[in-house]
């Protein structure tokens, strides 16, 4: 009845989840990261756009707590137990943090792909979650796509053949 | 401050300020390249992250994109943003290589860059200028840092700063394209940080409540 793909897209400070046939991508990430967390039985998966490491940064009140890796990596752990998700068979795959611009300044915002980067590593382990595989760092933008059928992660850059993690 | 809160006279001042310094940029863009350069009137967008990508084609588009970070007594980002082929276009007009691209050997690449950055500090350069003039507000643009990569990837980074404060980022687009059809457009995206506008406003003899 439902053997039709469909593409979930995930937004810059967003997530979302997906199960099998469908597939999660997120486009153009460049010092955000995106963290996928899937069951690999169950074949669901969450997929997060972080745009900043941590929510002490934000001066808004009601900031949206998709945007910072400390609070939206439980929410989508959060999201997959509900779905059906079991949380000792939760696996990781992340890719982007970038620098996109080589800034001569040393301030803590121009290095904050790096940052996004230990951010979501850590919450990540404080949650247990091990990391199978990761594309991250380094100075090019990245589009990446997630198939919990197969549990492979597609990651396209501009002038590269695309290639799975 | 909120920029959702902008009331239509403040949008029209950032409009103002737009114009102004596009048309000063377009003036130079016009000498370099010596044809003509129009400018469409700018428009002053509150928009969501993803709507500003879409602004420009969306996220996976390859764009080339100079940044320029202000410093001074307003803070904020300019961008200046040309298509791959528009970039291609106007490098093979400053150098006379009729034959260039991205994608060719390596040198020819690093002369083209740099072309390209002198272009872009030459033209962002009076962009700015036009704004301090006019706003007698003093605006330091940093060095040019030039990327040729996804629109998403390119222009986050102009939202850090503005992402700790709000969901949305103001952006006064202006497009300035040469009349002889020959393709090329620029964009310029100015992102005011949101603290430094009522600073802006002031100097523009606006009131604000904030």
């Amino acid at each position: 009845m439902n053997d039709t793909k469909t593409i979930v897209k995930v937004g810059i400070a967003d997530l979302n989840l997906v199960t099998a046939p469908d597939i999660i991508r997120t486009s153009g990430l460049g010092s955000c990261v995106g963290v996928v967390i899937y069951d690999p039985t169950k074949k669901v998966a969450g997929l997060s756009h972080v745009l900043l490491p941590d929510s002490k940064l934000a001066k808004q009140a009601n900031f949206n707590t998709y945007k910072f890796a400390d609070t939206a990596v439980p929410i989508l752990i959060d999201k997959l137990l509900k779905r059906g998700a079991r949380k000792y068979a939760l696996k990781a795959k992340i890719a982007g943090g970038a620098q996109m611009f080589n800034f001569t300044s040393t301030s803590d915002i121009m290095r904050i792909g790096a940052r996004n980067i230990e951010a979501v590593q850590l919450v990540l382990k404080e949650n247990q979650i091990p990391i199978l595989s990761s594309d991250v760092a380094g100075n090019v933008g990245r589009t990446i796509e997630f198939d919990p059928s197969t549990s492979m992660l597609k990651i396209r850059k501009v002038n590269k053949d695309e290639f799975y993690i | 401050m909120k920029y959702e809160s902008l009331s239509s006279i403040e949008k029209d001042a950032l409009r103002e300020i737009g114009n102004i310094g596009a048309g000063n940029a377009a003036t130079s863009m016009s000498k370099l390249v010596n044809k003509k350069i129009d400018m469409q009137v700018p428009s002053v967008k509150i928009v969501g992250y993803d709507e500003m990508m879409e602004l420009i084609g969306g996220p996976e588009e390859t764009i080339v994109a100079m940044l320029f970070q202000i410093k001074g007594d307003v803070l904020g980002t300019v961008y200046f943003i040309l298509s791959l082929e528009e970039a291609e276009a106007l490098i093979k007009k400053i150098i006379n290589e009729d034959d260039f691209s991205f994608l060719n050997d390596e040198e020819s690449n690093e002369m083209a860059i740099s072309a390209l950055q002198e272009i872009g500090n030459i033209v962002t350069g009076s962009y700015l200028t036009a704004l301090s003039d006019f706003t007698n507000i003093n605006m330091q643009p940093s060095v040019p840092y030039l990327s040729i990569d996804m629109a998403g990837a390119v222009l986050t980074v102009g939202l850090l700063e503005i992402s700790q404060v709000s969901d949305y980022a103001i952006i006064i687009d202006t497009r300035i394209s040469s009349d002889l059809g020959d393709g090329i457009h620029g964009n310029f995206f100015l992102l005011p940080e949101p603290e430094t506008l009522p600073k802006l406003f002031h100097a523009l003899g606006i009131k604000t409540d904030e």
